[in-house]
C-alpha cells in the first residue's frame, strides 16, 4: 500500500528524536571511561535500570512483528510473548546474579573468569559479534517498515536513518545515553499501548466496514459467466494449475481476479499486484498510486458476523472483547506464496480466509506454527524448537546481559528484573489486544504483516498514528544502541584489549569501542537493506536460537557443573554457533526468501527453527570435551 | 584454593548458595509450567480452543497465566533473598 505523509507524525518523530538527541549529547560528558562508557560506572538506580530492560528488550519484533502476527494469524503471535517473557525467568534465576559477580563489562568477561583465556575470549567474542548482528536485523528491518507510513521515504532510507542516528547515540555517550533512551522508550512504549488499548475497548467491534471501504464481494462462477459485461479468460499456462479464475470487464478491459472457495464454484474477491515485463508495479491492472487513473491495495481486517447477530458491539470490557471475537467470523487475508507468471507480467495474489473466532485464539493459524495441528511430528518439533529458542534465548543475549554490569550490585541486579518484568509483562498483555484491535479495525495492509499497529492507530487518527509511529521508530533506536553497544564492547574489550593484548589506556579503549560501533551500525545497515521482507517476529526467532545454542551452554554449565574446563566452554560456543546458524541459512525460509532459490529446490534441514537440536548439542559437546580434556590433577582430585 | 575455587563458580557465600537454590527451585516450578504449555500446544491443541471461565478459552487463560506467573514468582524471589554483600546489606 502506498501510505500518505502525515505532517503531524514527522513533527512527532522530529521532536522525539530531538529529545533522545539532546539526551546523547547531554550525558556525552559521563562516558569518557570505558567503564562510564560500556557500563555506565554501574550508577544506574535499578527502577531505570529496570524499565531499561523492557526498552531494551521490546524491540521492533516485539512491538510491530507480535502485534502484525497476532493481526493476520490470531494466537500465533501471542506465543512469540508468552516465550519472550518466559525467557526472563531463566534469566532471573539462573544467570542474572552470578553474571552480575563474575563479569565487568561483557558477556565473555563471565565466561572467561574462571580460566584466563585467549580462546574463551575469542569465542564469546565472535558469539557476541554474531548474535548481535542478527538481533540488529530485524530491528532495521522494522525501521524500514516504519519510515514508510511516517515521512513517506522509501524502505532503505529508514534503515539508514536508524543506522545513522544509533551511530550517533552511541558514539557520543555510549551505556549513559543508551540506558536513559531505552527508559524513556520502555516507558512511553507500555502507557501508549495502554492508551490505546483502552481506546480499542471503548470503539467495540463492528461487521461495519469504516467510512468509504466497500466490503469484499463472493460470488459464484456461474453467476460471473452468466455476466453479459465479462469475459471469462481461459486457465492457460500458469494459470491452469493455481485455483484462480479471471473475469475481464468488456468496457474497461480490466481483469478481475477470483480465488476458488470450494468445489461448489463459489469464489473470492482478490487483490493483486503485477510487475509488468518493462518493470512497471501495477494493482488490479493499473498503475500503483494515489492519483487519478491510479489504484492502491484496499485495506483489510473485518468481522463479517458478530456473535448476537448484531452489527456493532459497543464499549467492550477486557475479558468481553475476547469472548465477543471467540464467537465472531472475522475476515482475514493471506499473501499466495506462489506468484503466476504470463505474457504480462508477474502475478502477486492476495485472497481472502474467512475465520472463526475460536480457531483464532489457538496455536497454529500461521504457517510457521500450522505443523502444531497436524499429525507430522516434524511439524511439532519446529514449534517446540523455536518455543524452546525463545525460553532460552533471553539470557543469552548479549545486550540483556550487560544490562546487569551498569547497576552496583546483585541486589539492585534481581530488583531491575523484576521491574523489566513486569513492565515486559504487562506490555504483552497489551500487544493481544492491538493485534486483535487491529485485525478487526479494518485499517490492515494486506501486503504488510510489520505494519498492523502503526495502521491501528491511524483508524484512531493522525495524533495516535504520529505518537505510535514515534515510539515504534524510538523502540528501533534503543534496541539497536544496546545490541551495537554490545558488539562493539566485544571488539574492543573482549577482541582488541584481551584477545589482541593491545595495550590501550581508558581513552583509546573508548576509541576503539566508538570505531567499533560506526563499523558495526554500517553492517546492521546492509543487512537490513538484505532482508526486506522478512517477517521481524520470525527472524528474532532465529537469533534467540543462535544465542541459545552459542551462548547459554557455557553459561549455565560453567556455574553448575564443576568439570567444565575452558576447552569445553570454547567447543561449546562454537559448535552451538556453528551448528545453528549453519542451520538457519540452509532452512527453506532463508533458501527462498533470503537466497531466492527457485520454488522445488534441495530441503536440507527438516524444519527451519535449530534450537531443540542445537541447544542440547551445545551442553553435550561441553560436557564430552571437557571430560576428555581432564587435567590429570583434576581427575586424580576426583577419584 | 579452596577458597579460591568456588569464588571462581561466582558462589561464595552461604547467601549466594542459598539464593541459587531458591532461583533453581523456583525455576523448575516455572518450568512444569512451561512444558505443560508447549505439551499442550504440541500434541492437544484443540484442548487449549476449550472455553474455561468467564467465556475466554484456555489457550488465554495459560498464556496470561504464564505472564502473571512469572512476575509472582520473580516476586517472591526477590522478597526472599538474602543479602550478598556488605552494600545490599546496607541497601536492604
Amino acid at each position: 500500500m502506498i501510505y500518505e505523509r502525515s505532517a503531524l507524525a514527522i513533527a512527532v518523530f522530529l521532536g522525539l528524536l530531538g529529545i533522545v538527541l539532546g539526551i546523547s549529547f547531554r550525558l556525552g560528558a559521563k562516558a569518557k571511561s570505558a567503564s562510564g562508557f560500556f557500563a555506565a560506572h554501574g550508577e544506574i538506580p535499578w527502577f531505570v535500570n529496570g524499565i531499561a530492560f523492557a526498552g531494551d528488550y521490546l524491540s521492533a519484533a516485539s512491538f510491530l512483528g507480535i502485534c502484525g502476527l497476532v493481526a493476520f494469524y490470531g494466537y500465533d503471535g501471542f506465543l512469540y510473548s508468552i516465550g519472550y517473557l518466559a525467557g526472563w525467568i531463566v534469566a532471573l534465576f539462573v544467570v542474572a546474579e552470578p553474571l552480575k559477580r563474575m563479569g565487568k563489562y561483557t558477556f565473555a568477561d563471565a565466561l572467561d573468569s574462571r580460566f584466563h583465556s585467549k580462546g574463551i575470549k575469542l569465542a564469546a567474542a565472535i558469539s557476541t559479534l554474531i548474535v548481535s548482528l542478527f538481533y540488529l536485523i530485524p530491528q532495521m528491518v522494522g525501521a524500514g517498515n516504519l519510515i514508510l507510513p511516517l515521512l513517506g521515504l522509501p524502505y532503505e532510507a529508514g534503515v539508514v536513518l536508524v543506522g545513522a542516528v544509533v551511530i550517533a547515540i552511541v558514539v557520543t555517550a555510549g551505556m549513559v545515553s543508551t540506558t536513559w533512551v531505552q527508559f524513556i522508550k520502555g516507558g512511553m512504549l507500555v502507557v501508549f499501548c495502554g492508551i490505546l488499548t483502552v481506546m480499542i475497548l471503548n470503539r467495540g467491534i463492528s461487521t461495519i466496514p469504516p467510512d468509504g471501504q466497500t466490503p469484499f464481494a463472493m460470488a459464484s462462477e456461474e453467476e460471473l459467466s452468466a455476466n453479459g459485461d465479462l469475459e471469462k479468460l481461459p486457465a492457460e499456462g500458469n494459470w491452469a494449475e493455481r485455483p484462480y479464475v479471471r473475469f475481464r470487464d468488456k468496457q474497461s478491459g480490466l481483469v478481475k481476479i477470483w480465488r476458488k472457495a470450494d468445489d461448489k464454484g463459489n469464489l473470492t474477491e482478490t487483490q493483486y499486484s503485477t510487475v509488468s515485463k518493462d518493470g512497471k508495479k501495477l494493482v488490479g491492472g493499473i498503475p500503483q498510486g494515489r492519483g487519478e487513473g491510479m489504484a492502491d491495495f484496499r485495506p483489510v481486517g473485518h468481522v463479517t458476523h458478530l456473535a448476537g447477530d448484531v452489527d456493532k458491539t459497543g464499549p467492550l470490557g477486557p475479558l468481553q472483547f475476547f469472548q465477543t471475537l471467540q464467537e465472531s467470523e472475522v475476515l482475514l487475508w493471506s499473501k499466495d506464496p506462489k506468484t503466476v507468471t504470463d505474457d504480462s507480467g508477474e502475478f502477486t495474489m492476495y485472497y481472502q480466509r474467512r475465520e472463526r473466532g475460536a480457531d483464532l485464539m489457538m496455536p497454529g493459524g500461521s504457517s510457521s506454527f500450522a505443523g502444531v495441528r497436524k499429525e507430522a511430528l516434524l511439524g511439532k518439533l519446529n514449534f517446540l524448537s523455536l518455543m524452546l529458542a525463545l525460553f532460552a534465548g533471553t539470557a543469552s543475549l548479549p545486550h540483556i546481559l550487560i544490562r546487569y554490569y551498569t547497576v552496583k550490585d546483585s541486589a539492585a541486579a534481581r530488583k531491575s528484573t523484576v521491574v523489566g518484568i513486569a513492565a515486559i509483562g504487562l506490555f504483552y498483555v497489551l500487544t493481544l489486544y492491538l493485534g486483535f484491535g487491529a485485525m478487526v479495525s479494518g485499517s490492515l495492509d494486506p501486503t504488510s504483516d510489520n505494519m498492523p499497529a502503526p495502521l491501528l492507530a491511524r483508524s484512531f487518527g493522525q495524533l495516535p498514528f504520529a505518537i505510535v509511529s514515534a515510539i515504534a521508530f524510538t523502540t528501533v533506536l534503543g534496541t539497536v544502541s544496546g545490541l551495537i553497544l554490545a558488539a562493539s564492547g566485544a571488539v574492543a574489550h573482549d577482541l582488541m584489549t584481551n584477545f589482541l593484548g593491545m595495550e590501550m589506556n581508558d581513552a583509546d579503549m573508548v576509541r576503539a569501542g566508538k570505531v567499533s560501533a560506526v563499523l558495526v551500525g554500517i553492517l546492521a545497515i546492509v543487512l537490513g537493506i538484505c532482508f526486506k521482507g522478512f517477517n521481524v517476529a520470525f527472524l528474532v526467532g532465529w537469533a534467540f536460537s543462535i544465542a541459545a545454542s552459542a551462548n547459554l551452554p557455557s553459561l549455565v554449565m560453567l556455574l553448575f557443573w564443576k568439570p567444565t574446563n575452558k576447552q569445553g566452554i570454547i567447543a561449546s560456543i562454537l559448535v552451538g554457533l556453528g551448528s545453528s546458524l549453519l542451520w538457519v541459512l540452509l532452512s527453506n525460509e532463508a533458501l527462498d526468501n533470503l537466497f531466492k532459490l527457485k520454488a522445488g529446490h534441495m530441503q536440507f534441514v527438516p524444519f527451519s527453527q535449530p534450537a531443540i537440536v542445537t541447544l542440547p548439542l551445545g551442553f553435550l559437546v561441553l560436557i564430552v570435551v571437557s571430560l576428555l580434556t581432564q587435567k590429570p590433577e583434576a581427575q586424580a582430585s576426583k577419584s | 584454593m579452596d577458597q579460591k575455587a568456588p569464588r571462581d563458580t561466582g558462589i561464595t557465600s552461604e547467601s549466594e548458595q542459598y539464593n541459587a537454590r531458591l532461583g533453581l527451585r523456583l525455576f523448575l516450578v516455572y518450568c512444569l509450567c512451561y512444558g505443560g504449555f508447549m505439551g499442550l500446544s504440541a500434541f492437544k491443541v484443540t484442548a487449549l480452543r476449550d472455553v474455561v471461565w468467564r467465556g475466554v478459552p484456555l489457550s488465554l487463560w495459560y498464556g496470561f497465566g504464564l505472564i502473571a506467573g512469572a512476575l509472582v514468582l520473580a516476586v517472591i524471589y526477590m522478597v526472599l533473598c538474602r543479602p550478598e554483600s556488605a552494600s545490599e546489606k546496607g541497601t536492604s
